[in-house]
């Protein structure tokens, strides 16, 4: 008799089992639809990466090379240049003639944005990053020099 | 010159052949989209979307799923037997369809001034053919595994055709409770029979017995054994691919619908209902039922094999012998059952 019971309790323990399962079918679904959707991040996330500038429109970075060299996987090309005194680009002697950042080498350790010493590496939320050949992930400086004063989320007032 | 008896004979024959192929077509669109509907449904059952990319609301997804497995490679495995390998798809499909011959869909229809029944055949044993052809069905499994040459297939058919034996005699018992009352082995009589009471009401436990041993009957979860991917693969089917793969899983989707529309015509009074349409009460059922399938796979795990085999033959037989043997006894009591 007690066998009995458990096998008919096993059984009420299914058919419940298939009312929980129904009750989730009016449940809305949990996915974010990708391309139309996104994931939010959050606010340090690595993504790619941005040169900033100040809100005048100046250049932060000053050609120093220091993210050349504390780069683990070298990713990073600088080519420093003078300032010419009258059309600075930059604040400081030297500025970034030419920058490059192969995204298919960068780890997004975030290396590069701590040992910059004016703050003008960083790295945002942009995470979908793909490309139909090699060349197109070579971020050269006009792709990744932020388009106005503060899109990469960082504040162009900032002095450092 | 055609007298008007050639004639008649002419048009009777059209009207045969338009009717099946509608009812092939009808069965064939049905199929590609339960499909549809069971990716959408389990998905939507797991919190997940599901395929919605294809069309609007994915809704051309099988049309995409079916020209995929037609470009596909027809691939035959080196040591395979060719022709077996080859001829075992065809088995389950030609079973899988064959049934439809004689489920009734609706009552008789007037087109064009004459009396055109909603069903190929009217045959007085319809529901002993439907048992036999999905019997046959297994003939194409357990060749296809066998033909295969390989260990998975192999053994995926053994399990396949064990089980689908053992829960080939709950369903006769189950069908043989419905005869009994209906005192017709005819499905268009059958649903006539229920007419007043539904016969899910006078048959409970035929009901549940045939529901039980209809999934095990179709191979799906929690009875899918022969298919269990964690130990077999994909079972007899691991050699397929392309279109052969398609027509096992035809053979396999079009099981599903059949035992929906069975359930529907011997427990739920097939095409009849009020207000609506006979047909559209039909299919609603018969949709019913599917979700009802989809809903158990969501929901349950699968059985161990040893698990299975004491369900089937220490549990579901004798209880199904049981209800047969009362039902007979009530029928009989209640003077019933005339002598034909």
């Amino acid at each position: 008799m007690s066998a009995l019971t458990h096998r008919l309790r096993q059984t009420w323990a299914m058919v419940k089992g298939l009312g929980i399962v129904g009750r989730y079918l009016f449940r809305p679904a949990i996915t974010v639809r990708y391309p139309e959707q996104k994931a939010p991040v959050q606010p340090r996330f690595k993504g790619r990466h941005f040169l900033t500038l100040f809100a005048d429109g100046m250049e932060r970075c000053v050609g120093c090379e220091l993210c050349v060299i504390v780069c683990p996987s070298q990713s990073i090309y600088v080519k420093a240049a003078e300032n010419d005194p009258l059309a600075p680009h930059s604040k400081g002697e030297r500025y970034a003639e030419d920058f490059q950042i192969n995204m298919l080498r960068c780890i997004f350790c975030g290396l590069c944005e701590t040992a910059c010493p004016t703050g003008a590496i960083v790295l945002g939320h942009e995470y979908d990053l793909a490309g139909y050949t090699r060349e197109s992930l070579i971020y050269t400086k006009d792709r990744l020099t932020e388009p106005f004063p503060g899109a990469s989320g960082r504040d162009p007032n900032r002095v450092v | 010159m055609i007298g008007t008896g050639g004639k008649d004979a002419l048009i009777t024959v059209i009207v045969d052949v338009v009717r099946s192929g509608v009812i092939l077509l009808g069965v064939l669109t049905a199929f590609a989209y339960v499909t549809l509907l069971e990716r959408r449904l389990l998905a939507r059952f797991q919190l997940r979307v599901g395929p919605n990319r294809v069309g609007p609301l994915g809704l051309l997804q099988p049309l995409a799923d079916g020209v995929k497995l037609i470009f596909k490679e027809s691939f035959v495995p080196a040591r395979a037997d060719r022709l077996v390998y080859l001829l075992a798809p065809l088995i389950t499909v030609v079973a899988a369809l064959s049934v439809y011959a004689v489920i009734p869909i609706g009552p008789p229809v007037h087109l064009f001034g004459r009396e055109v029944p909603l069903y190929v055949a009217d045959v007085n044993v319809g529901i002993l053919l439907v048992l036999a052809a999905s019997s046959l069905g297994v003939y194409g499994i357990i060749l296809g595994g066998w033909a295969s040459d390989n260990k998975y297939s192999l053994l995926g058919a053994l399990r396949s055709s064990a089980q689908v034996i053992s829960y080939e005699l709950t369903l006769g018992l189950a069908v043989l409770g419905v005869v009994l009352v209906a005192n017709s082995l005819s499905l268009v009589d059958i649903v006539r029979a229920q007419a007043g009471l539904w016969f899910i009401v006078k048959q409970p436990v035929a009901f549940v017995l045939f529901l039980l041993a209809g999934l095990a009957e179709t191979n799906r979860s929690p009875f899918d054994l022969p298919e269990a991917e964690q130990e077999l693969i994909a079972g007899y089917q691991t050699e397929y691919g392309g279109f052969a793969f398609a027509m096992f899983y035809l053979g396999e989707y079009v099981g599903v619908i059949t035992m929906g529309a069975l359930t529907a015509t011997l427990f739920f009074g097939g095409w009849q209902g009020p207000v609506l349409p006979p047909v559209l009460w039909f299919l609603i059922k018969v949709f019913a039922v599917v979700f009802v399938f989809i809903w158990v796979r969501a929901t349950l795990p699968r059985l161990r094999y040893d698990q299975l085999m004491a369900l089937g033959w220490k549990v579901l037989l004798p209880v199904g012998l049981a209800n047969l043997a009362v039902t007979a006894l009530l029928v009989v009591w209640r003077g019933g059952a005339a002598s034909p």
